[in-house]
């Protein structure tokens, strides 16, 4: 602990200097060294632990194959260099190209659906005639506390005919409800309970933030719920969206626990259903460490990619909306009401 | 906000000429979409409470719930004696790896972020971006090459494999670097400073306090993160007695195909395990809404 203390002259010529402290302070709270040290380490040396090394050695491991050389039990495994091989015989493998196509449609269905119901009820909520909003909030964001293999579960059984009530009324009605027969639906729904009410709070929170001013005078300007909520709030909210949908597109290529569960009792759902189950099955089922790295790279590097165009698209997008000129109006609307 | 909202209704009155009311939508048709949206994340929930009370007959046989066939009392028994109790192990083992895992998280999450926004050091943002990056990297990608470097150090299939991945959340560090904004005024450190206070000492004794607000919203999301993870606990253990409930409640699911009478246990044990999420959800309302705000508000 010592050797932290401040240069004693450094502090009280920033206290001399009163009004301007806080752009002194960046100056003067350079002088210690092991106190940030101190506080940062324990998270840089986790962080490159648990994150920096792993993805180092998942590269390091898809550009080896293990060769099995000498018969039966004594044999040895020698690991062979293979450059590009691994990628090459996942992205030529049938298998993990339906992964992704599988994620593709999944994120085609899920995404839209579940931003357009967090967002619409996140509206709905702020609107001035919305009532009881913390019971809404509290219990449209509820599923959040249900652990995501639970959630499968609960609705796998939701969705067996005898076991569910849902599909038994359905079916004596006359429906044919077959759902294990359409797992992308199911899931998507799985998927759509889970994180519609959580992002919701979100998208509520950034609504509540907007200035009422703002609102006001959109008000002022003839603007009806629907209008101010598509051409003012909205377009103010933008960057809470893209977070959110940054976050999705991130958490759907994770896509694992619900087909995992579904994988059970649904024939559609293969061992390999999406990249992730592809990696786990390759590493887990037929031990090819060097295939499942490869794998897991390759689902990386589009994770990657996807965060880049949805960042890059949606700036793009804001730009040429130039919300914020209409937003200058309308705050010089308000000034000229008062 | 909220001492903004009076501005409404005032500058409706300011102007009585314009009798357009443009709200369209009826009090009814906004309240009914959010009570059918309630119902839709309630039912799911309100069925896996019934569901806890019934015997293996009475869920496959689809018996509606009576008070004569209310089981939950036997199924909380069968709970607690089936393969020796193993289920309340489980139980005990999530609370060990989310209880401690997500204060130790907290805290080394609130060091970074205090240090982020307190000190200036060179190439402080540079690593405060790759910090950020690490949000993006999806945690799953990680999971194997963390089991082959696991297994490579002999700590497959302990705590330690669970317990130290579980420490590290880069959006923790950015939400604690937000929170140190808002809750910490630089003149009480300053003060500390000029009272001989040491660096370290101001971070325990005034910091962290002044920032608690942000340190329990970041221990309620990493511990739910913790006891909801599933995936990294399925690669790293094969122990059952290490087992988390997610994950064991897993492997008996698998088994209902052969033994139908493990339905009721994995129904009322979801149950159990639902439930402490819930309660802290419902009591620290305040909390996880402020680290929601937070984390939109860029």
């Amino acid at each position: 602990m010592s050797g932290t203390t401040p240069v004693p002259g450094g502090g009280t010529s920033a206290a001399a200097r009163g009004g301007s402290a806080a752009a002194a302070g960046a100056r003067r709270r350079r002088a210690p060294f092991g106190a940030p040290a101190v506080l940062l380490a324990p998270f840089l040396v986790l962080f490159t632990a648990c994150t920096l090394i792993p993805i180092g050695y998942a590269v390091y491991l898809s550009l080896f194959s293990e060769r099995r050389s000498g018969l039966g039990f004594g044999g040895t495994t020698t690991q062979v260099f293979t450059g590009i091989g691994n990628y090459t015989r996942a992205l030529g493998d049938a298998a993990f190209r339906d992964g992704f196509w599988n994620t593709a449609q999944y994120c085609l269905l899920y995404i839209p659906l579940m931003l357009g119901l967090s967002l619409a009820v996140a509206l709905l909520l702020d609107s001035a005639l919305a009532r009881a909003k913390r019971f809404f909030q509290l219990a449209l964001f509820l599923p959040h506390a249900v652990p995501g293999i639970i959630a499968a579960l609960v609705w796998t059984y939701l969705y067996t005919p005898g076991i569910s009530p849902v599909v038994d009324a359905l079916n004596s009605a006359g429906a044919q409800v077959d759902v294990f027969g359409h797992p992308l639906p199911a899931i998507v729904n799985i998927a759509v309970w889970e994180w519609t009410g959580y992002n919701m709070v979100i998208f509520y929170a950034a609504l509540q933030a907007i200035p009422r001013e703002v609102l006001e005078a959109a008000v002022v300007d003839g603007a009806g719920p629907l209008r101010t909520a598509f051409s003012v709030k909205i377009p103010l909210i933008r960057a809470s969206v893209v977070m959110v949908g940054l976050f999705t597109v991130i958490g759907s290529l994770q896509l694992f626990t619900e087909p995992m569960i579904l994988h059970d009792v649904a024939p559609g759902v293969v061992s390999t259903w999406t990249p992730n189950m592809y990696s786990y099955a390759a590493a887990f089922e037929r031990n090819d460490y060097g295939l499942a790295a490869a794998s897991s790279v390759l689902l990386a590097l589009a994770a990657a990619a996807l965060s880049v165009v949805v960042t890059r698209f949606t700036r793009d997008r804001g730009e040429k909306r130039t919300s914020k000129p209409a937003r200058q109006r309308a705050e010089k609307r308000t000034e000229t009401a008062r | 906000m909220s001492t903004l909202t009076p501005v409404r209704p005032a500058a409706d009155t300011a102007k009585p000429g314009k009798p357009r009311r443009p709200w369209t939508l009826s009090k009814t048709a906004v309240n009914g979409a959010l009570a059918l949206a309630t119902l839709y994340t309630l039912l799911p929930l309100g069925w896996l409470i019934t569901a806890s009370a019934k015997n293996t007959a009475d869920l496959i046989g689809g018996r509606s719930l009576g008070a004569d066939n209310f089981h939950l009392g036997q199924n909380l028994q069968d709970l607690a004696t089936t393969g020796d109790g193993i289920y309340f192990r489980w139980y005990l083992n999530s609370l060990l790896y989310a209880g401690i895992g997500a204060l130790l998280c907290a805290l080394i999450c609130v060091g970074a972020g205090y240090a982020f926004h307190v000190y200036s050091f060179r190439g402080k943002e540079k690593l405060f971006g790759v910090v950020l990056l690490g949000v993006l990297v999806p945690t799953t990608a990680l999971a194997l090459p963390m089991y082959l470097l696991a297994s490579q150090l002999h700590i497959v299939n302990t705590y330690w494999a669970v317990l130290l991945p579980s420490l590290v959340n880069p959006f923790g560090v950015y939400l604690a670097r937000v929170f140190c904004a808002g809750y910490l005024p630089g003149e009480t450190l300053e003060a500390a400073r000029m009272d001989g206070a040491s660096e370290l000492r101001i971070f325990w004794s005034i910091g962290l306090k002044m920032v608690m607000p942000g340190f329990v919203t970041i221990f309620l999301f990493q511990f739910t993160a913790i006891w909801n993870n599933f995936f990294l606990p399925l690669v790293m253990l094969s122990d059952n007695r290490l087992f988390p409930v997610s994950l064991g409640l897993y492997t008996w699911n698998a088994q209902t195909h052969a033994f139908p009478e493990y339905y009721p246990l994995v129904v009322t044990g979801s149950l159990l395990a639902v439930l402490p999420l819930v309660i802290a959800f419902v009591v620290l309302q305040r909390h996880w809404k402020a680290g929601m705000t937070a984390g939109s508000v860029k």
